[in-house]
């Protein structure tokens, strides 16, 4: 049994942040100077940079500041901004989090309101400390899943191996999400048979068909230069080791950024735009992607790297499985399990079991290699989304 | 769905499902007889480094590569048995892979 802290929409969070959050790359500074000082005891930047009003980005805020690991949140603003900082206020409010704004040119100026955000966090930070802890069931956590820096080695041990550790969550009552379509190309076919109904699988098909067409608009796959180098010569060999990730089991739905799973299973997440293209890739770096976990629920991120990722994520911990065994070697103190020695003759079902368990320690509150580093990446940028059809979450 | 090596790893390539035309290293390989694990040998033509594939057989120009028991793209020419299989002799049948010339070979010729 796990131990959680009850929010007001029946959600348990696995941690009981600050979240400090600007709303326009102006703000930003003022709100990591806040943060500074209480970067250990509980207080995160997050923040959205753009000036222009995007829809995509309110509900992300919304979702984020909302999330069940967030217990207070503190808005900063420039004030002349276009982001709906009242709309943002009252959301948050709504669920009883303390919530407070700061509005830079009203409060006047850097130095003064960097003074006001401490006083109010230092007032804030004992209150989360003392919250109390309840019984929390395995169903009650969502687990999500990114990899980050893939080579020939992911697609053999730290993939396959989180797709162990996901059906035995799924198996438990978990709520498990993998995501990126851009990295399923190539799969849609039998990932698609796993669909709870056939109208799913045709609506996971299309998600799929919609991110090659994306890709192909932008002239490149979701690919980086040190796929190649570890091996990796295409995006569908990419795609079939980033498939591993999401195991066996049925899948129960199809989700977009910020959607809530309505009950416990695995869920695809379709992180590619809706329409033309816009706004340029649709995740700029792997962080966008943990991001985008968070905003629909997730406590934390199983992260699967072989190049050697380091990051982890402001308000939900990361879990860094190394798939490289030579990466791990050089990169120990950043990874929290060395999947890479199923190279050298582990079962790859100890290095699932391994995952798993490690999963729920953390959910109580042990700290992973990146937390314990200070890693506290966020990243959010412009989308635009349609709603799920129907068919994508059948009842 | 990659038909996961339930069996330890011990030897120097991985075949990862039996229709597959190439192979994975499990480690940095030299040229020679290399063992495979599950069974059997195969005489390498040059070195890779770990996550590189090898070809399994002869594989002719136009055919597709086979790992994890499916495509992941088409041979642009012909590939002896042994040999180094990677963006220099194959292409994705989606979009175009983006490599760093200085750093595609996994550093085999640095």
């Amino acid at each position: 049994m796990l131990e959680g802290i009850l929010r007001s929409d029946g959600r348990k969070g696995i941690r009981n942040t600050l979240a400090v959050a600007y709303l326009v790359e102006c703000a930003h500074h003022v709100a990591r100077e806040i943060v500074q000082p209480y970067r250990d005891a509980g207080a995160q930047v997050i923040g959205f940079p753009g000036c222009y009003p995007n829809a995509y980005a309110q509900t992300m805020m919304e979702r984020l500041c909302t999330h069940p690991n967030v217990g207070a949140v503190l808005l900063i603003s420039l004030g002349c901004e276009s982001f709906n900082r009242f709309q943002l206020e009252k959301t948050i409010a709504a669920t009883g989090r303390p919530v407070e704004t700061l509005v830079i040119q009203r409060a006047g100026g850097t130095r003064a309101t960097i003074e006001a955000g401490r006083d109010w966090v230092a007032a804030r930070l004992p209150e989360l400390a003392a919250a109390p802890r309840v019984p929390m069931a395995l169903s009650e956590l969502v687990v999500g899943t990114v990899c980050g820096g893939s080579d020939g080695t992911s697609g053999i041990t730290g993939n396959p191996a989180v797709g162990l550790a996901f059906d035995r969550l799924v198996e438990a009552g978990a709520t498990c999400i993998f995501e990126e379509t851009g990295e399923l190309i190539g799969c849609e076919g039998i990932m698609s048979a796993r669909a709870a109904t056939p109208e799913l699988g045709r609506e996971l098909t299309a998600s799929v068909e919609k991110a090659a067409a994306y890709y192909a608009t932008l002239g490149y796959g979701s690919f980086a230069a040190g796929n190649a180098e570890g091996g990796l010569s295409s995006i569908e060999e990419k795609s079939m080791g980033a498939y591993a990730k999401s195991g066996k089991s049925p899948i129960s739905g199809l989700i977009k950024p910020g959607d809530i799973p309505p009950k416990g299973g695995l869920y695809l997440m379709d992180v590619v735009p809706d329409g033309e293209v816009r706004f340029g890739f649709p995740n700029i770096s792997d962080n966008a992607e943990i991001v985008e976990m968070m905003a629909s629920g997730a406590h934390l991120t199983l992260f699967v790297t072989a190049r050697g990722s380091v990051v982890g994520s402001a308000l939900a911990p990361v879990i860094k499985i190394c798939a490289n065994p030579e990466t791990y070697a050089r990169l120990t103190e950043d990874m929290d399990v060395n999947a890479g020695r199923v190279l050298s003759g582990t079962p790859l079902a100890e290095v699932g079991d391994e995952i798993f368990d490690l999963t729920l320690e953390v959910a109580n509150g042990r700290q992973t290699a990146s937390e314990s580093l200070g890693h506290a990446e966020f990243i959010l940028t412009y989308k635009s989304f349609e709603p799920i059809g129907p068919a994508c979450l059948p009842v | 769905m990659p038909p996961m090596t339930d069996q330890p790893i011990t030897a120097g390539l991985l075949r990862l499902a039996v229709e597959d035309n190439v192979l994975v290293a499990t480690g940095p390989l030299v040229p020679g007889a290399t063992a495979i694990n599950g069974g059997g040998e195969m005489h390498l033509r040059e070195a890779v480094t770990l996550g590189h594939k090898v070809a399994a057989r002869p594989i002719a120009k136009g055919e597709k590569i086979l790992k994890y028991g499916v495509s992941i793209g088409s041979a642009t020419e012909d590939i002896a048995a042994g040999q180094h299989v990677h963006v220099h002799n194959m292409q994705s049948d989606y979009t175009p892979t983006h490599v760093l010339n200085e750093t595609a070979t996994g550093g085999r010729d640095a």
